[in-house]
């Protein structure tokens, strides 16, 4: 089977971009406060209350605050598209929640920043994340055909 | 006070990071993960962009005690391979898949007030509540 690029959808130019705002993103944070930018695990020690809530809750707030932001100053939101019902939201936000906390990170802990420091965890990670959303699109498009 | 405001910057850079490439966008998500169909190659742009930018930054912070605004390092381990770290990454894979979101784009959905985004969180918060009980089990 020959493989088939969505031409049409490519967009390396804004995603490349988008990309080395993230690392901005993540170097700013390692060198001013000393923390690895994951998502998961800001939001999980917001959980389990731990002493340095303050910070999590101010990066965590930065990026609910993002859209705003953008709105503000750019002007009109990227387009998007969410087709996925209720009840395959919810389940999948579960699986989310628990596989993130129990391998400790996510694309951004594990991924960004975690591979940004050659970490063989990370790239364990990464590649079976990876790996089992690739697997999961496949079934549920082309074995279930499931939008 | 500069040290919480310096993580507001951090999270606000990342959203509109995650914003202007794509990555809040479950569709577009799907299309780079559905190697089988019509395949959109952009994301994996978006993780060599993150990479060539953080990759000197981290560089740097391992050689350092303290960040610039005195706070201590905290670099998590780097090699402790385990089968937690694995179940953990198929198990957020499998809903990466089943959705398009993940963490980040999670709370951007949730700040340009979908619904959609709000009750995605929440399920992650209570899988994330999950995990705590889980992890009693779990060697």
């Amino acid at each position: 089977m020959e493989m088939q690029i969505d031409w049409a959808s490519f967009t390396p130019a804004a995603s490349l971009a988008g990309g080395m705002l993230i690392g901005l993103a993540a170097s700013w944070l390692v060198l001013m406060n000393g923390r690895i930018a994951g998502i998961s695990g800001m939001l999980g020690g917001l959980l389990d209350r731990a002493g340095d809530w303050p910070l999590r809750l101010a990066f965590v707030l930065g990026l609910l605050l993002a859209p705003l932001v953008w709105l503000v100053f750019i002007g009109g939101l990227p387009a998007l598209q969410l087709d996925a019902s209720l009840p395959r939201l919810l389940l999948a936000g579960v699986l989310v929640g628990v596989g993130t906390r129990l391998a400790s990170g996510c694309t951004s802990g594990h991924g960004v920043c975690g591979l940004s420091r050659l970490s063989p965890r990370s790239l364990l990670a990464t590649l079976s994340f990876m790996l089992s959303a690739g697997v999961t699109v496949y079934i549920v498009r082309h074995c279930l055909g499931w939008a | 006070m500069s040290k919480i405001l310096s993580a507001l910057i951090a999270g606000l850079l990342f959203g509109l990071g995650l914003l202007l490439s794509g990555m809040s966008n479950p569709a577009k998500v799907l299309g780079f993960l559905d190697v089988a169909g019509r395949w959109d190659p952009s994301l994996a742009l978006v993780m060599a962009g993150a990479i060539c930018i953080a990759f000197f930054a981290f560089r740097r912070a391992e050689r350092q005690s303290h960040s610039l605004l005195g706070e201590p390092m905290q670099l998590p381990d780097k090699s402790r391979l385990t089968g937690r770290l694995v179940l953990g990454s198929v198990l957020f894979g499998i809903g990466w898949g089943l959705a398009g979101i993940c963490p980040g784009p999670a709370l951007v959905l949730t700040g340009m007030a979908l619904p959609a985004g709000a009750w995605f969180v929440l399920a992650m918060l209570t899988g994330m509540w999950l995990a705590r009980l889980l992890s009693r089990w779990l060697p």
